[in-house]
């Protein structure tokens, strides 16, 4: 922290470029005013989210809370995907069929954030459902990707990924369950992790795939991620997956990693777009001479990742979307007998790739294809998660590009099967329920890239270790921020 | 043509715990406004999850064990998938792949011999809401409410093999489950509120052929007699229409209480794909041996032995003992007396008479009251060794109700101790003599008849606080006496 602030000194920065961590510091030595920093990313999100539409709502009527910030506090401004339940604000998971949900409770991360004085100040664009991988299936309006905005930000936590790389917010949760929050955090070249599954609860998560979806912050450090992380984490009594059990993230991440030995995966690097891996086979280079070991292993259930992840996802989709019908909240298109009011409202309610994945997921339950889709989907999954064990019973960690491919140009794909290849570095770890973080590793071109690290189950500490390591050694990461994009030049 | 009937049952009980299956709502069922007993968990709001009330799950395995069911060590929830208003997530969280318990049965009293109906499984689930139509004449007109109250209530579905021959047996099996469920106080068992429902899949079976019809699910019926009723109704339809070679397809049909006659509510001819999968937001339920032991040892004894117990160990006809197993609160009461006091007749005599007029007539439960097992042994007691008669008893065990005051207190208050002197009666009864001249001339003429009337007057006049023997006997005595000396 010290040498931290030291570097801080010598480089000017405006209020809006500091992490949530310095930010929380600075506030609560009250060496800032939070007012201040609340007021300073409101005007920003004025001024440039015309442009980039990362939020869906915001909300300038914020409440601060008068006196001394006691220790836990972290008294710094953030925003909530759209799936995320907060009292006082919308829910719409940027879908139709939930274009005027209030919410009716509070999340139980809004509610651990709320309590450390945090102040909620906006809701991000998302895909509708979390189904998507660009924010470009949002029912409202695509999100443009900070860096060039012709380009996807990634998703489906786009709109977070997006308002913390321009600067509109110090920090945002997303949530998870095939790369949500690491790919995104990869396309705008921020921070984003993915807790072990079960570490944050999921009460108040709008739910997509209930064994894969995690909450997971999308910020500008990897000391954030750990910070935040551990400000949500914990057992709550309203979710049974969540476990119990003590974590410590932030106070090891700092300390010198012993010797690591990560894994590559062949497979994935083979997939993956040139000039990404390219730069990934820079950044080894650099972490190698630093001292970090690596070996290519292979994985050989690869090809099953994707289609087992489908499957499973949207079987619990079409189950877990069934109680948007109309009935009793949300939109509801009036017709004459309870059955066609509820087909109406769900066919006009849903997009396009919601009712795909339904539709799909339907297939895969149904009891003639049952068997053969998800119960296979569910065998594989275990073999899977074995196969990945074993690698990470050798290595501490798994390292790969967060993305195989390039930031598309809105639009430009149409092929449904080369869309959802953007997840197929990712996905494994909502299969095993792995922690897994993406940090900057540079850039191709003008874009900027992620770096994905792996961990085994519940050893999310160990994973931001390891990240920590890589961050300070990697070139990004120069003078200890992230770049941000130039909006002043792009945005008039 | 013979036929035998097969009749299977799927009962839903309503588990007695405080709080809904998922989540904290109450899980009493008498809310009347509707929708006052709901959050967003048990009425499906975006991003909400179950939790399991542990509650739920020992009720299941006390159950479990009454009707002899195997305990599985492991099992888990599954979704099934159907939209339906009353529905709110879409799904309803069952036991489908895996229940908590399997290979059962109950043992039924079919008044000359006694048959064991197997039980399939016992599986927890999650109620519905329930959806009230208001019907005007016309479609546009008419609007449906639904009323999530009922909505996660917590329930066991038993469901029976078709070991069932007749409706009559349907309904002795309904009945002892029900007796069983309530004793252990699994279930109130109350069916007026819903507590206990009851599905019954009725189908024909040719003797010699063992050719099948189709088969009949009666539904919605709401109390056991009705579903026998159109259990009977619906055998004698299926011998029909199977005599005149028709076809029975499967199909669901309701009952009409006012004409006494089932009436077709769907066709099955496919069966319904629920989409059956595993619930990914309950981790499964372990339940191991000494969790199973310990339901075990702390369970309430089943009606059947404990019907036994009170005939053997207490003298008692069966009649009086099943009362007991119908009524347990009396159960546990006489038990207590009988720990205080050997007066076991007089024990139940007091209870299965006069106690129960009372409670029934003041519409109150034993507890609500100040009577105790001490007042009975008080009271009957002071009946025995004579200080009043049973009569007395009667007219004070009222008060005995309401008042903390004991019986000694009550009868010393109200100057009610017997008169056994017998000096003191003859005085009264030359008194009735003096009085009464010309009844004692009829009764020295041979009216012996006016015996009783003396005998009412001395009662009277002593307002029932002499010992009736006492008094029959003194008054006999001195009539015969007064007689043979010729006065």
């Amino acid at each position: 922290m010290i040498v931290y602030f030291a570097v801080l000194g010598v480089v000017f920065l405006e209020l809006w470029m500091y992490t949530a961590e310095e930010l929380s510091q600075l506030i609560k030595e009250k060496r800032i005013d939070q007012k201040k920093v609340i007021e300073t990313y409101l005007k920003r999100i004025k001024m440039y989210d015309d442009t980039i539409r990362s939020f869906v709502q915001i909300k300038e009527d914020y409440k601060i809370q008068d006196g001394d910030f006691s220790e836990n506090s972290f008294p710094v401004p953030f925003s909530l995907k759209d799936n995320i339940m907060a009292l006082g604000f919308r829910t719409t998971c940027a879908s139709k069929a939930l274009w005027n949900y209030q919410a009716t409770y509070d999340s139980t991360v809004n509610g651990k954030l709320k309590n450390a004085d945090a102040i909620l100040i906006g809701k991000n664009n998302m895909d509708e459902f979390a189904m998507g991988s660009s924010t470009e299936n949002s029912a409202f309006f695509p999100t443009k990707n900070p860096w060039d905005f012709q380009r996807i930000p990634g998703g489906s936590s786009g709109g977070s990924a997006a308002a913390v790389a321009a600067g509109l917010i110090p920090f945002s949760l997303g949530s998870d369950t095939g790369g949500s929050v690491r790919l995104p955090a990869s396309f705008c070249g921020v921070v984003g992790f993915k807790p072990t599954y079960g570490l944050v609860s999921r009460y108040g998560l709008v739910a997509f795939s209930s064994s894969m979806d995690q909450i997971g912050p999308i910020c500008r450090s990897v000391r954030d991620a750990a910070l935040i992380t551990e400000k949500i984490c914990g057992f709550d009594g309203y979710d049974s997956t969540c476990v119990k059990k003590r974590t410590s993230l932030i106070s090891g991440i700092e300390r010198n990693t012993k010797p690591l030995k990560c894994a590559v995966i062949k497979e994935y690097l083979d997939n993956t777009d040139h000039d990404i891996k390219s730069l990934f086979d820079d950044n080894l280079k650099l972490l190698k001479w630093a001292g970090i070991e690596f070996d290519t292993v292979s994985f050989e259930k690869h090809d099953s990742v994707l289609p087992v992840y489908h499957i499973i996802s949207n079987s619990e989709a079409s189950s877990n979307l069934a109680r948007y019908d109309g009935v009793k909240y949300g939109l509801r298109i009036e017709e004459n007998s309870i059955e066609r009011m509820n087909m109406s409202s769900r066919n006009k309610g849903f997009g396009e790739e919601v009712k795909k994945r339904i539709i799909s997921g339907v297939f895969s339950t149904s009891m003639t294809n049952y068997r053969e889709y998800y119960l296979n989907a569910e065998k594989m999954r275990q073999k899977i998660n074995i196969q990945l064990n074993e690698i990470l019973k050798e290595y501490d960690v798994i390292i790969s590009p967060t993305s195989p491919q390039k930031q598309y140009k809105m639009g430009e794909t149409t092929d449904p099967m080369k869309y959802y290849l953007l997840d197929n570095h990712t996905v494994i770890a909502n299969l095993c329920g792995f922690p897994a973080i993406s940090i900057p590793m540079g850039f191709t071109g003008d874009l900027p890239q992620g770096l994905q690290i792996i961990g085994r189950k519940f050893e999310d500490s160990l994973v931001l270790n390891v990240a920590r390591t890589v961050e300070k050694k990697i070139g990004v990461f120069e003078d200890g921020i992230y770049p941000f994009p130039h909006l002043e030049a792009s945005v008039k | 043509m013979k036929y035998k009937t097969i009749i299977g049952l799927e009962i839903h009980a309503q588990l007695m715990t405080k709080s809904k299956m998922f989540c904290s709502c109450s899980s009493i069922s008498s809310f009347n406004k509707p929708n006052t007993n709901i959050c967003p968990i048990c009425t499906g709001q975006p991003g909400v999850l179950p939790m399991l009330n542990e509650k739920a799950v020992e009720l299941a395995v006390k159950a479990s064990l009454a009707l002899n069911c195997r305990i599985n060590r492991f099992s888990s929830f599954d979704r099934k998938n159907y939209f339906y208003p009353d529905l709110p997530k879409g799904y309803q969280i069952t036991q489908f792949f895996s229940p908590i318990a399997e290979n059962g049965y109950a043992i039924i009293n079919t008044g000359d011999r006694k048959k064991r109906i197997g039980i399939k499984r016992i599986h927890m689930e999650e109620d519905a809401g329930k959806m009230n139509h208001d019907y005007h004449g016309n479609v546009s007109d008419s609007k449906s409410r639904i009323d999530y109250n009922r909505s996660g209530m917590p329930l066991i579905e038993i469901v029976t093999e078709p070991d069932i021959d007749s409706p009559e047996e349907a309904y002795l099996f309904m009945e002892t489950v029900r007796n069983i469920l309530k004793y252990i106080k699994v279930c109130s068992g109350d069916l007026e509120k819903g507590a206990l429902r009851c599905d019954a899949n009725i189908s024909l079976r040719h003797c010699e052929s063992s050719e099948k019809t189709g088969r009949v699910e009666v539904k919605n019926v709401n109390s056991f007699r009705f579903v026998q009723k159109a259990l009977e109704y619906e055998e004698e339809r299926l011998k029909k229409l199977f005599l005149n070679g028709g076809h029975i397809f499967n199909e669901t049909r309701g009952w009409n209480m006012e004409l006494k006659s089932t009436f077709p509510l769907r066709k099955k001819e496919s069966e319904n794909d629920y989409r059956y999968f595993p619930e990914p937001d309950l981790p499964n339920v372990f339940v191991d041996e000494e969790y199973v032991e310990k339901i075990a040892m702390s369970m309430e004894e089943l009606p059947e032995s404990k019907l036994e117990r009170f005939m053997y160990s207490y003298n008692m006809s069966y009649l009086d003992a099943k009362t007991y197993i119908e009524f347990p609160e009396l159960a546990d009461f006489f038990e207590e007396c009988a720990s205080k006091s050997g007066s076991f007749k007089a024990i139940n005599n007091w209870i299965l008479g006069e106690i129960q007029r009372y409670l029934k007539d003041s519409n109150k439960n034993l507890t609500d009251t100040s009577f105790s097992a001490v007042k009975l042994i008080q009271l009957i007691d002071k009946i025995n060794t004579g200080i009043i008669s049973n009569n007395i008893g009667k007219k004070i065990l009222p008060e005995l109700f309401v008042s903390d005051k004991s019986v000694s207190e009550i009868i010393a208050e109200n100057k009610m101790e017997q008169i056994t002197d017998e000096a003191l009666l003859e005085k009264i009864f030359e008194a009735i003599i003096e009085e009464n001249p010309e009844k004692y001339e009829s009764y020295r003429y041979g009216k012996k008849g006016l015996l009783k009337f003396f005998i009412g007057e001395l009662m009277k006049k002593t307002k029932g606080q002499s010992d009736p023997k006492i008094v029959r006997e003194i008054v006999y005595r001195r009539l015969e006496e007064i007689c043979e000396s010729g006065k």
